[in-house]
């Protein structure tokens, strides 16, 4: 029986208190999103596109899903302290899948930006999120269907034609609850003609006893000559999973930069599809994982080069140990007419122990002749001769090792633009490696 | 019985993907003294220094090495380091990402701690940076970037010497720190070299040229061919293979070999 099956009971028995706390364009999708899952099988673990990825796994445990939107008795904001300062005063925060109120981040915001709960905006102003809600995300996407499906919240962020927000927001998604808890969310950007925005995701789970499930579709649009920067930082704990789908669109001469960041988790499917509907468009798409324990990261990119003159770059880079495993398959498809493309794809990967596993595929599909294309994977252990000089002048083998696997992931690092998240996490990645064993080291909230 | 030698080598032989390289290497170093090993390519130089600094490369068959009385072949390679001993590498490693500041400071650090001594200071340990560069007229500039990356020849070797300053070993291996170098580069790595020179350390140079030994004055000559030390002397020796070349020595041990089958 397949994992998808309580899902779809759970809506067929309740999809009355579902619409009830959701909004009208979200709920005008579930019917769509049902049809979809009706009959889906999910991909089996470790076909074509989902190697070291299994779905059914991360689906099939019997997770709460608060539908009913009952106040939860937690109160993050009271101990939560983010790693990075604060890049704004007070960032928007979900808690597990429910938009939190906090006033004051709504101030000093430039006029034409809006931000806030999704559900709110939908509620308000319906026409407008119809227009984008789920007009990038595909419903044949497993992940994009459950959401659609169950989401009742998220973030709605939309800076307005020619508006340049110089602070970065920041949101932060944080999981708590006492039991089992799957948290279904949303986030709908989009940044109109030459606007500029950078948005921080911050993941947390609080509760390092309990199973989560955080499941999650990003949209973008990102449209003419628009600039934008999107990071997400994953810090959360070995029994959360995490599945997340962001599709992008970028019109004419827009300018994008995707990061995700992952120091800590437990089991994670990150999948980014982009799509350059103008010419002279340019995208950033890197990532890294540090990986280690049992810890499973897997991630699927598609870039579809539909238009000329456009630039993409791709980089990600991942460091497993212990018996941690990984996957990336990148796939660049540039479209027949897509002339002077240029595409980069590279995916590197340092593997410090011989139960860890990394599993690579880059995939070139290229129809016309006038490209620059490239790609590249790169598999391999710490490098001896490295090793041996750096031993040679006193250091054990252990710090050795440990500068190597800091050094690897610095020049991820230092392609973020915001300095102040640069600099933290250049701190974060040595303390991750130097064998801080969990994200607890800002926060006070479980008391240790 | 105390002696006082600082290293000595006693029939060392060394393995390398099954082939054998050094076929029974004896050397004896005291304090104070400068030794130089020459010999054609392919003799087992660089090998002799990879062994003595504890590469996992090599496997040593048969021998020992003592460094100070203690067993150095017992010792992994930082520890030999902690000890004294120091490889200023033929070819310098680029370590993309790692700092040479942070380097020197992980290195300095680990040091201090196997000899029980506290971390050094922030403000103590720029201080000695500054007096160390000095020594090789190093740019300051090199210290914030990665190790070796993007460093030129001249540099690469510079920064050798700059890490054995820092480093203060009591033996100090070269092996050809001379080589890529022009006449002014050469001149500053040697006068670095000198100027380290005390009573208590010594120096094992591996070259090719008299150039480097003119500056060094080396007081042992110790010619290296097919894995053994077939001939040792003193500085005069030096100035005959400049003249001769190598190839008297390989006559004559051959043909040593030839009468003994």
């Amino acid at each position: 029986m397949s994992a998808l099956n309580q899902y779809m009971s759970l809506y067929d028995e309740h999809s009355k208190l579902i619409n009830a706390n959701g909004a009208g364009p979200l709920n005008d999708l579930r019917a769509e999103a049902r049809a979809a899952l009706e009959g889906m099988s999910l991909p089996a673990a470790g076909s074509d596109n989902y190697e070291n990825c299994d779905l059914e796994a991360m689906l099939a445990p019997d997770y709460g899903i608060n539908i009913a939107k009952i106040a939860l008795d937690v109160n993050p904001q009271a101990t939560f302290r983010c790693d990075v300062p604060l890049l704004t005063d007070t960032p928007f925060m979900l808690i597990n899948d429910t938009f939190a109120a906090s006033p004051r981040a709504m101030e000093n915001l430039p006029e034409g930006v809006e931000v806030g709960s999704l559900r709110v905006f939908a509620l308000d102003y319906p026409k407008e999120i119809a227009k984008y809600y789920g007009r990038l995300a595909e419903m044949r996407n497993p992940i994009v269907a459950l959401d659609s499906l169950l989401v009742q919240d998220g973030l709605y962020l939309r800076v307005k034609k020619g508006i340049k927000l110089e602070k970065p927001l920041q949101l932060v998604n944080i999981l708590e609850n006492g039991v089992p808890l799957m948290a279904v969310r949303r986030i709908l950007v989009i940044i109109e003609e030459d606007a500029e925005a950078t948005l921080l995701v911050c993941d947390h789970s609080q509760n390092p006893d309990v199973d989560f499930l955080a499941l999650e579709t990003v949209e973008i649009f990102a449209e003419r000559g628009a600039k934008f920067n999107y990071y997400n930082l994953e810090e959360s704990t070995a029994k959360t999973s995490r599945l997340s789908a962001l599709y992008l669109s970028q019109d004419e001469g827009s300018n994008v930069s995707i990061d995700g960041l992952t120091l800590f988790n437990g089991t994670t499917r990150n999948e980014y599809y982009t799509r350059f509907n103008g010419e002279h468009a340019e995208l950033h798409l890197y990532g890294m994982g540090i990986e280690d324990e049992t810890r499973k990261i897997s991630t699927y990119s598609h870039i579809n080069h539909a238009k000329p003159n456009c630039v993409s770059n791709e980089l990600f880079k991942f460091s497993l140990d212990d018996e941690a495993k990984g996957a990336f398959t990148g796939r660049i498809y540039v479209a027949p007419g897509a002339v002077k493309t240029e595409a980069y794809q590279s995916n590197r990967n340092l593997v410090g122990s011989d139960d860890a596993q990394m599993l690579s595929r880059p995939e070139l599909e290229i129809y016309n002749d006038d490209v620059k294309c490239s790609h590249g994977c790169a598999i391999g252990k710490p490098d001896e001769l490295q090793l041996f000089y750096m031993r040679t002048r006193g250091l054990s083998e252990a710090t050795a090792k440990l500068l190597l696997k800091q050094a690897f992931m610095s020049d991820i690092i230092d392609r973020i633009a915001i300095p102040t998240l640069r600099d933290r996490l250049h701190l974060m990645v040595e303390r991750r490696f130097a064998g801080e064993k969990s994200a607890c080291a800002g926060c006070s909230a479980c008391g240790k | 019985m105390m002696d006082n030698y600082m290293l000595k080598v006693k029939d060392l032989h060394t393995r390398v993907n099954g082939k054998e390289i050094l076929k029974g290497i004896n050397l004896e170093v005291k304090p104070g003294e400068v030794h130089a090993i020459m010999g054609p390519n392919g003799s087992g130089k660089s090998t002799l220094s990879m062994v003595l600094a504890g590469s996992p490369a090599y496997e040593v068959t048969e021998g020992s090495a003592e460094f100070f009385g203690k067993d150095l072949l017992a010792m992994p390679p930082e520890e030999r380091s902690h000890e004294g001993l120091f490889l200023g590498f033929q070819y310098p490693v680029e370590i993309p990402g790692v700092s040479m500041v942070n380097f020197m400071r992980a290195a300095v650090n680990a040091k201090r701690e196997y000899h029980h001594e506290p971390p050094m200071s922030a403000t103590d340990f720029l201080k000695m940076m500054r007096e160390k560069r000095a020594v090789v007229e190093l740019d300051n500039k090199l210290a914030s970037r990665s190790v070796n990356e993007g460093f030129s020849g001249g540099e690469k070797k510079r920064n050798e010497i700059f890490q054995m300053a820092v480093l203060e070993p009591r033996l100090s291996i070269l092996d050809e720190t001379d080589s890529g170098l022009d006449v002014d580069a050469l001149r500053i790595v040697a006068d670095g070299v000198n100027k380290l020179k005390t009573e208590n350390n010594a120096t094992i140079v591996i070259t090719h040229y008299q150039r480097l030994l003119d500056y060094l004055q080396p007081q042992f000559i110790h010619i290296l061919y097919k894995g053994r030390i077939v001939k040792s002397g003193g500085p005069e020796l030096a100035l005959e293979i400049e003249e001769r070349g190598f190839d008297w020595i390989k006559e004559e041990v051959d043909k040593k070999e030839a009468e003994e089958k």
